[in-house]
């Protein structure tokens, strides 16, 4: 196995290019660990964490462009404000040590269904994030919901590199929500992501581990969009009529298709689906309703 | 040189010049760190809190011995002896990540050992073809059951487990074949190589079938050799029983007011030490071998290597290696025997060191168990009679199960009188992964049994749990099930009563709330929606020593003696230190019976004689025992000396302080002045009192040397309608006779607590059609510092007389109770029935 250790941004795409089999390594927090289980034996590992422009962030025309290389510990403490539903998700990952190393980036390299950073990016404005790829044949930018295309499969090219995320400060509440069956350190049962965007009227969701990929429940966010828009509710800022939370529990229940693993049944994570759906959304109108309009979100009366 | 060298602490490809063999524990400088505030009681929370004054007064009273329930420190004595905390002399090296474990051993040509396992439960080996792995550059050698010198059997109490597998495979994971490589990957490699013909067998799972099947059917006899268990053949009706161990008291037609049923099961639960195994086996020039090794007992090792290399004892020699933990999975063999056929085959030394996937297939766990109890008692709540069948599932190989079943059976009503009992235990083969010795075996099992009929039957009688239990309790006096008359402190109720009466927690508050201090914690699933709190208690029993008639024993060297002008004891056992604090525990012992403060510990090796294994709470009473009897050998001479130096009778004079001191006229002369040049040397060898074997018809007969007690209260909460708990608080109280070290004794009740929280609420390994679904840390959950909860500990010390200091086990007892007392107060939070541990999410909602 050769170690390949690109200096730039440059160096690392043509070393991608030339070894489209390298494996490129950030934290390391997967990679390591699929070494150590002799799961990979890629003949080269590409290190990504000299380059430093991967490790930046910085707003971008109304949006925020993360590199792929920002750890959860800096998402949480820079980007806690900007990016609640990301930074809740990041706070659940793994120890304060794999925090420290693990990357956006990662997870999404790995795109495992259990990955904890996908329902945020997916329950992210009105399409979800969006990822920058590049390469040496140029930049791609691709919908998060087209980037999960199988059981730890993304629409990556091989000759291509995450180079970054694009996601929209929230401009309204968000909840992450874990199922793990011990305290702290653990791999999700299920999860899921809400996102409410006032401004657009519109209800984002994304949730994890209850499906071959990472998955928005698009009925559900269809139904309550409408639900909210039609009641008048974004205007009132009513109360939730509990019928329609009701609803969109089972809306997102019917969108996952969980199966029976080591952590946990598929009826179990159906049912924790809908309960963790009923839950953030209740947490995230509680929010809405006691807020002041944030400062970006256009009221339109 | 051919002596394993240790890697430097600071860089770890570089080696050091420090030989293992010379890394003897100097607690020297232990005493500073003994706790600084000497009167403070050892009762206290995990957090450090005191838990005040008020608890250190409780005396006791019993026939003519009072005992003070806390440990008030002597003051006025040398720091680190009996009844002190010292730290640990390896606890700097441990914390700081520089303390040598065994997969840290390393020696300029050693080669590197790998293991061929069997994928299949069960199956017959047709063929094993080696070509291709011999071929391989940089294999030294690859050898099957063929090139084993000795007899290719190992087992503890029966030797029924291959070396390495010949015709056929009884369990995933089983050795079929070894190799020696001059890298690991290499060995790694050259394993892969290797073609195994099997033909695939249906394997026979189901412990119920393995017991009670019938063999006339499809059900195989897993080992056609017979019976191993020393039982009657066939007893219960299967062929694949290892024993059956019925208990018969009383009168079998006895009748009840009340009569409460239940079945329980008990999920296989994984050691999970630190440290997975590993060892160095250097082949010596008299043609024999030295292993280094992390083991529980250096001369269980040594016998059974001595059968399989064909060698007589003196030319199989073992030193202990660091170790990180072991709580029972290290008592059977795993690479022992592999690494030695490979270091004499090869004449090369040669390491092995599992993986921490390989090391869930490379060791024994805690046997799955299927219980069916009836309980029967009066409207008053007085026991009238207790029935059961145990069902312990040992797995592929025999392994611990007689002595598991030994306990299931003996203890399984509980620590209660209870007049009328009929318990049948059985262990029984099957193709599941190999069970045997865990922390508090068989107890555990039994415990979650009757303990949950306890609190069914406060139920049926409408009658509190904690009183139900008060009124049945056993104390002192009382016939055990198997006739045994308790003759030491039983206090079973007072410690019911205190953990009952220990400060609750604080309600969880309604209005705001804390995602720490709520199930799921920060993954935010509940902010108080579906959070139910539920209160439980639990108390269990456990044996101490080995049982049955066994020949129990430990040896201690004690040797005092004048180096560089200062009086040293040295003391030398065989006794594996696996983490629980021995090392310590044998320098306060030679602190305070030769009044000396250094005090050196010999490597632990089997150039003495046996100290027994580190298992069943004994090492501190048998090994405790013998380095205490060296001691007063050691000093009834140096006495003698000092009273013909000194012209004094003997019986007038102490040690103390490095002085000889009388109690009429203080100092008489400095230690070193009466030893001069002598050496004073004693070797021990030293047993607790006998016991009896049990009659195999009814199970009666004195078994046990002692009997130790915890009780736990468990405080959760639970969200119910995502099934997911937090256990709040997790309180203990236990009697131990003589707290020899309190911090020490504090720590395990703490850490046994944790591994009962674990089996209460996560731990399994998940065996499905015999193969293992979860050999990682990353499905196999052990619980987290954010998983336990804070504790208060009270600790009681009610003298046995017939121990050493008269202390009791400490190790095993809080791991018993805490699991049931978890359960219940999840019960209560939920009122599902919960009959299975581990509790998963989906039992609840
Ligand atoms: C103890 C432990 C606990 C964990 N707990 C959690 C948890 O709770 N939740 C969770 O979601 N995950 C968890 N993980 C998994 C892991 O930490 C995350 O998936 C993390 O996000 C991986 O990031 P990394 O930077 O370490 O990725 P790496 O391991 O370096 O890489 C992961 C994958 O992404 C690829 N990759 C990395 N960077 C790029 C790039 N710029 N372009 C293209 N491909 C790239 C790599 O080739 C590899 O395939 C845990 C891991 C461990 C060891």
């Amino acid at each position: 196995m050769e170690f390949l250790r690109p200096a730039t941004w440059a160096e690392a795409l043509a070393a991608k290019a030339e070894h489209p089999d390298a494996l490129p390594i950030a934290g390391g927090t997967d990679v390591m660990v699929e070494l150590n289980f002799d799961v990979k034996r890629p003949p080269f590992l590409l290190d990504l964490t000299r380059v430093t422009e991967l490790a930046d962030w910085a707003p971008d025309g109304g949006m925020l462009r993360v590199g792929a290389g920002v750890t959860y510990s800096r998402l949480i403490s820079e980007l806690g404000d900007q990016l609640p539903g990301l930074a809740m998700a990041s706070r659940t990952v793994g120890s304060p040590q794999i925090r420290n190393r693990g990357t956006v980036g990662g997870n999404l390299g790995s795109a495992s269904p259990a990955g904890d950073a996908h329902p945020p990016l997916l329950a992210d404005s009105e399409a979800g994030a969006v990822v920058e790829a590049h390469s040496v044949r140029g930049t791609r930018f691709i919908p998060i919901s087209e980037f999960y295309v199988g059981v730890k499969r993304s629409a990556l090219e091989p000759d291509e590199l995450i180079a970054a995320y694009w996601l929209r400060p929230a401009a309204g509440p968000q909840q992450f929500s874990k199922i793990g069956t011990r305290n702290a350190m653990v791999i999700s049962v299920t999860a899921f992501a809400i996102a409410l965007h006032p401004a657009s009227r519109r209800v984002g969701t994304g949730f994890g581990s209850a499906a071959p990929t990472p998955r928005r429940a698009t009925e559900a966010e269809q139904f309550l969009s409408d639900e909210l828009t039609a009641s008048g509710r974004w205007e009132s800022r009513a109360e939730l009529d509990p019928a329609a939370v009701a609803q969109f529990g089972e809306l997102v229940a019917a969108a996952a298709s969980p199966i029976d693993d080591v952590r946990g049944t598929a009826s179990y994570r159906r049912h924790a689906l809908s309960v963790m759906a009923k839950r953030t959304l209740v947490w995230s109108w509680s929010d809405f309703r006691n807020a002041r309009p944030a400062p970006n979100s256009r009221r339109t009366a | 040189m051919n002596t394993p060298m240790t890697p430097s602490p600071a860089r770890s490809d570089q080696r050091l010049d420090a030989p293992i063999t010379g890394r003897g524990w100097s607690v020297r400088d232990s005493g500073r760190g003994s706790h600084p505030d000497t009167s403070q009681p050892i009762a206290r929370t995990a957090g450090g809190g005191s838990r005040g004054p008020d608890d250190v007064d409780n005396t006791v009273t019993r026939t003519g011995l009072v005992k003070a329930t806390s440990t008030r420190m002597d003051q006025s004595s040398h720091s680190g002896k009996v009844g002190e905390s010292p730290l640990r002399p390896d606890g700097t090296l441990k914390v700081t990540g520089e303390f040598a474990y065994s997969s840290d051993m390393w020696l300029a040509d050693m080669l590197w050992g790998a293991t061929l396992r069997s994928p299949h439960p069960y199956a017959c080996i047709r063929s094993v073809d080696l070509t291709e792995a011999v071929k391989l550059p940089g294999v030294y050698a690859v050898l099957t059951h063929e090139d084993v010198p000795g007899e290719n059997l190992y087992g503890l109490e029966h030797a029924d487990q291959p070396v390495l597998a010949v015709d056929v495979v009884r369990y995933q994971g089983e050795a079929v074949a070894i190799v020696a490589a001059d890298h690991p990957e290499t060995a790694r490699r050259a394993v892969e190589k290797i073609v195994v013909d099997y033909e695939v067998l249906e394997p026979l799972v189901d412990p119920e079938v393995a017991a009670f099947g019938d063999m006339a059917d499809d059900v195989p006899r897993l080992h056609p050799d017979g019976n191993k268990g020393g039982g009657p053949e066939g007893q219960g009706g299967g062929k694949n029983i290892v024993r059956h161990l019925p208990i018969r008291k009383g009168n079998p037609e006895a009748t009840a007011d009340v009569v409460v049923h239940g079945e329980y099961e008990v999920g296989m639960q994984d050691q999970a030490f630190l440290g997975p195994e590993s060892g160095l086996a250097v082949p010596a020039e008299d043609g024999g071998v030295d292993l280094y090794i992390a083991t529980q007992w250096l001369h269980v090792d040594q016998k059974q290597l001595c059968r399989v290399l064909g060698m007589p004892a003196a030319k199989v020699r073992l030193t202990l290696a660091g170790v990180g933990g072991a709580f029972g999975a290290r008592e059977d063999l795993s690479m022992q025997a592999h690494a030695c056929l490979l270091a004499l085959h090869t004449g090369k030394p040669v390491k092995m060191s599992y993986s921490r996937e390989e090391s869930f297939f490379g060791h024994v766990h805690r046997h799955p168990a299927k219980m069916r109890y009836e309980h029967g008692a009066n409207r008053d709540g007085k026991l009238v009679y207790v029935k059961a069948q145990i069902i312990l599932d040992g797995g592929a190989y025999a392994s611990s199960t007689p002595a598991v079943v030994a306990n299931a059976a003996t203890l399984g009503v509980g620590p209660y009188k209870v007049n009328n009992v009929a318990i049948d235990g059985y262990g029984v083969y099957t193709n599941n992964p190999p069970c045997g010795a865990m922390r508090g075996f068989g107890a555990v099992q039994a415990a979650f049994g009757y303990e949950s009929q306890m609190d069914k039957l406060a139920d049926a009688l409408g009658m509190d749990p904690v009183e139900l239990r008060i009124r049945n309790a056993m104390a002192e006096g009382i016939s055990m099930p198997t006739g045994q008359v308790v003759d030491s402190a039983a206090p079973v109720a007072e410690l019911l009563r205190r953990v009952a009466a220990m400060p609750l927690p604080p309600e969880p508050q309604q209005d705001s709330y804390d995602l720490r201090q709520l199930p799921g914690g920060v993954s935010n699933t509940t902010h108080g929606e579906g959070v139910r709190r539920g209160v439980g208690i639990a108390i269990g029993i456990k044996n101490v020593c080995f049982s049955e008639g066994f020949d129990d024993y430990s040896t201690a060297k004690v040797r005092l003696e004048v180096i560089g002008g200062e009086s040293v004891a040295m003391v030398h056992t065989a006794a594996a230190e696996v983490g629980q604090g021995l090392v310590t525990v044998q320098a306060q012992i030679a602190r305070t019976e030769l009044g000396v403060e250094r005090v050196t510990i010999h490597p632990i090796d089997t150039q003495i004689g046996s100290g027994g294994s580190t298992s069943a709470s004994r090492q501190t009473y048998v090994t405790g025992g013998a380095v205490k009897a060296a001691c007063e050998k050691v000093r009834g001479r140096v006495l003698k000396l000092a009273a013909e130096r000194l012209g004094r009778p003997a019986a007038a004079l102490r040690l103390d302080g490095d002085k000889v001191v009388s109690d009429a006229d203080g100092v008489m002369a400095a230690l070193v002045d009466v030893l001069h040049e002598d050496v004073v040397e004693e070797t021990v060898k030293w047993r607790h009192r006998p016991t009896h074997p049990l009659d195999p018809e009814t199970g009666q007969g004195n078994a046990h040397v002692q009997y130790a007690f915890a009780a736990h209260r468990a405080v959760v909460d639970v969200d119910v309608d995502l099934g997911l708990i937090r256990v709040v608080q997790l309180d203990c109280a236990q009697d131990v006779g003589k707290a020899m070290n309190p911090d020490a004794v504090v720590g395990q009740i703490h850490g046994g607590s944790a591994q009962g929280l674990g089996l209460a609420v996560m731990e399994e390994i998940q065996v499905t059609d015999g193969k293992v679904r979860n050999p990682s840390f990353t499905d196999y959950l052990i619980p987290t510092i954010l998983d336990m909860p804070p504790m208060t500990v009270d600790v009681l010390e009610l003298a046995d007389p017939h121990a050493p200091y008269g202390l009791r086990g400490v190790g095993e007892p809080p791991t018993i109770s805490s699991t049931p007392a978890i359960v219940a107060a999840i019960r209560a939070a939920t009122g599902k029935d919960l009959t299975r541990v581990p509790v998963q999410p989906h039992h609840i909602i």
